[in-house]
């Protein structure tokens, strides 16, 4: 049923209809709303979970790390520090290969503390095993869980996913969004089978010591998953297309590439603003485009490389930095292309919105205004020169 | 009878007061129960995969949060329909339970899950190497807290986690011993018994980190609880409901088998100390063996 309704409370109407047995949560801005309407919801009958109100996020990633122990679909919300937080245990529940979907309210990480949004946060969480998906709009964050649910607990998969949505900008934005029927997500999504959990009629160790004789393939199998998830990952978003009546073209959308010379490349909510400058820019006669990577773990290489094979000119726009070096996303592009024939060749790096500065049209604009001949390296859009002229004596 | 729930063959130090607790608590609360285990020395020597000593569910996830995930686990057997049928025991060593796990502990207890958490006082890190925690006793030599010219080793008195767990209004807070172990399967079967959070520690002398003979493990233990260095308690409903009464015997009888307190012998002011500390748990907790004359 089609719904003008705000991000935040579109997320608990979805987890509602995904059925989870235990959902645990911290209350942090700006993820709160999501898991005060599952609260209400618990509170109403009109959810049938355990809510768990955890002291801290680490406790709360470890509640539901319980309940898939113990063989229950399990749900979560956080974001920034609160993603930090339970880094630990992030790292733990990938290890322990239990599934899960958590909502990533993409916020600004401290010092300074700022509640508003960039994608510091889970990208620095890149490496912990988990499948994660950036949102563009709302009604794509809702579709993300319920696909989020499906890969995390096939078989072949069981890994966690982190669904990463902007915060503010579609955790608080309002847009019209059809928010399928249950009947639909029961189809899609059928009750959680655990392929192993705490059972005292058939006990099994989980969480062992493991020692240099066995720990190095646990990683590898990790390893191995992920890469098998370039494969499950497109399929059962297109299924999940299929079913629910979307368009969704899998771990990456090019968004008027074909003819393109230059392409931005980026995550998150900036694509649709990307895809309206491109709008414009087309209509003068501009040949540009985007590439929107949906799935940044696992990382889609060969459809990033296939995309933009023959573009000459790539602008890479990053919401986060790896202080002290490359742009996260940018550096794992380059990467991408290293040794390939059939490459960009300028591959750009632009840093913007950190910390909530908006990335307006013009934002966007001068990224493809100097996405020229001249390579460059992290530029940063939209800095105001005058604060940087402050000093401290 | 079959009790092996926590097998023989795992890797514990001979002498382990952890493992002979263990085994006790598990055998007690029988197989339908499912463990959450804060990693240390209890997790390590019973799981070096592939071997595993458990015959009951058993999960580890991390240092400091069992509490957590048993609290996780016991919501996702409600959401089953299974508690009613089956115990859930959260368990870690003293570091785990009273120092990086206090706050996941508290978490556990404030919410009221339906849990037994059993802490595992050795008084120190062992599994790192001896390294003092909150529930190291004042004046002790550890690898930390090191005796020296300037120092009689660790500073503080250990923390109270019994009254800090008995605070949060649970129904039922216990200490025990590895010294007298059907008292530990006595209050581990009633706690079980009641519903709500449940709090157990239990005094695991540790031959490597204590430097005591393995084969005193017991009697080290007992000595503790006879001198009133370790009472052990009952608390049901925040009142206190039950305590052992001892003869009250000098600490230094306990002092002087271990190691770590070698350092104090030759210095009696020290001693005092310590035996301040026993005179005030004898007196808060009424410890005192009366005789029939009533003395």
């Amino acid at each position: 049923m089609r719904q003008f309704i705000e991000g935040s409370h579109a997320i608990a109407e979805v987890i509602k209809l995904c059925k989870p047995g235990v959902i645990s949560a911290y209350p942090i801005t700006p993820q709160t709303h999501i898991v005060e309407d599952l609260a209400q919801m618990v509170a109403d009958g009109s959810v049938d979970a355990q809510f768990v109100n955890v002291e801290s996020e680490h406790s709360a990633a470890s509640v539901v790390l319980g309940g898939a122990a113990a063989g229950v679909r399990s749900y979560t919300a956080t974001s920034s520090q609160g993603l930090f937080y339970m880094s630990e245990v992030i790292f733990n529940i990938a290890g322990l290969r239990l599934p899960l979907v958590l909502t990533c309210a993409n916020r600004a990480v401290s010092a300074p503390i700022n509640i508003w949004n960039d994608q510091q946060d889970s990208i620095s969480l890149r490496d912990a095993g988990w499948i994660q998906l950036y949102a563009e709009d709302i009604q794509e964050a809702v579709d993300l869980h319920i696909i989020g649910y499906k890969i995390s607990e096939d078989k072949d998969v069981m890994l966690p996913v982190m669904v990463c949505m902007d915060g503010f900008i579609l955790t608080h934005g309002i847009e019209t969004v059809d928010i399928p029927s249950q009947e639909q997500v029961d189809k899609f999504l059928p009750p959680y089978k655990a392929l192993y959990k705490l059972d005292v009629d058939d006990p099994m160790t989980i969480g062992p010591l493991v020692g240099p004789d066995y720990y190095m393939e646990t990683r590898y199998a990790i390893q191995k998953t992920l890469g098998d998830c370039l494969k499950i990952i497109p399929q059962a978003i297109a299924d999940f297309s299929k079913d629910f009546g979307r368009n969704y073209s899998g771990l990456v959308e090019a968004y008027q590439v074909k003819d393109a010379e230059r392409v931005i490349i980026a995550m998150g909510s900036v694509c649709g603003s990307i895809k309206d400058v491109v709008d414009e820019l087309r209509s003068k006669g501009k040949k540009v485009g985007l590439l929107k990577i949906v799935s940044y773990r696992p990382f889609p290489v060969d459809a990033i490389c296939n995309s933009l094979k023959d573009v000459p000119k790539v602008a890479v726009l990053d919401k986060a930095v790896s202080l002290g070096s490359y742009a996260p996303l940018a550096s794992e592009i380059r990467s991408a292309f290293f040794g390939k024939k059939k490459a960009p060749k300028v591959i750009s790096s632009f840093i913007a919105g950190l910390g909530g500065r908006d990335i307006t049209k013009d934002s966007i604009k001068e990224i493809y205004r100097l996405l020229t001949a001249k390579e460059l390296q992290e530029e940063f859009i939209d800095l105001k020169p005058e604060l940087l002229k402050e000093k401290y004596e | 009878m079959n009790n092996n729930l926590l097998s023989a063959g795992h890797t514990a130090c001979s002498g382990c007061g952890q493992s002979l607790a263990a085994r006790m608590v598990i055998d007690a609360a029988g197989k339908n129960t499912v463990v959450v285990n804060n990693t240390g020395c209890l997790e390590v020597f019973s799981t070096a995969y592939p071997e595993s000593a458990w015959g009951v569910p058993w999960v580890h996830s991390l240092f400091e949060n069992a509490a957590a995930v048993a609290s996780g686990v016991e919501a996702g057997l409600i959401y089953l329909g299974k508690k009613d049928s089956i115990n859930v025991i959260a368990q870690g060593g003293d570091g785990s339970t009273a120092d990086i796990g206090l706050q996941a502990l508290s978490g556990m207890l404030e919410r009221g899950h339906d849990i037994l958490y059993v802490c595992y006082d050795n008084e120190a890190y062992m599994n790192t190497g001896v390294q003092r925690s909150g529930l190291t006793p004042f004046d002790t030599n550890t690898t930390t807290s090191p005796s020296g010219k300037k120092s009689s080793g660790n500073i503080r008195p250990k923390k109270p986690m019994p009254e800090i767990a008995n605070a949060h209004g649970i129904p039922y807070v216990a200490t025990a011993s590895a010294g007298y172990p059907q008292d530990i399967q006595r209050k581990v079967k009633k706690a079980l018994s009641i519903k709500g959070p449940k709090y157990l520690q239990i005094h695991v002398p540790c031959p490597l980190g204590w430097r005591h003979e393995p084969n005193l493990t017991i009697e080290v233990g007992k000595l503790a609880v006879e001198c009133g260095l370790y009472p052990l308690i009952e608390y049901e409903s925040g009142k206190l409901s039950a305590v052992r009464k001892i003869s009250a015997k000098p600490v230094e009888e306990y002092l002087k088998v271990q190691g770590r307190f070698k350092h104090l012998l030759s210095n009696p002011e020290e001693i005092k100390k310590i035996q301040a500390i026993a005179d005030y748990n004898i007196e808060k907790y009424g410890l005192k063996l009366q005789t029939e004359a009533g003395s």
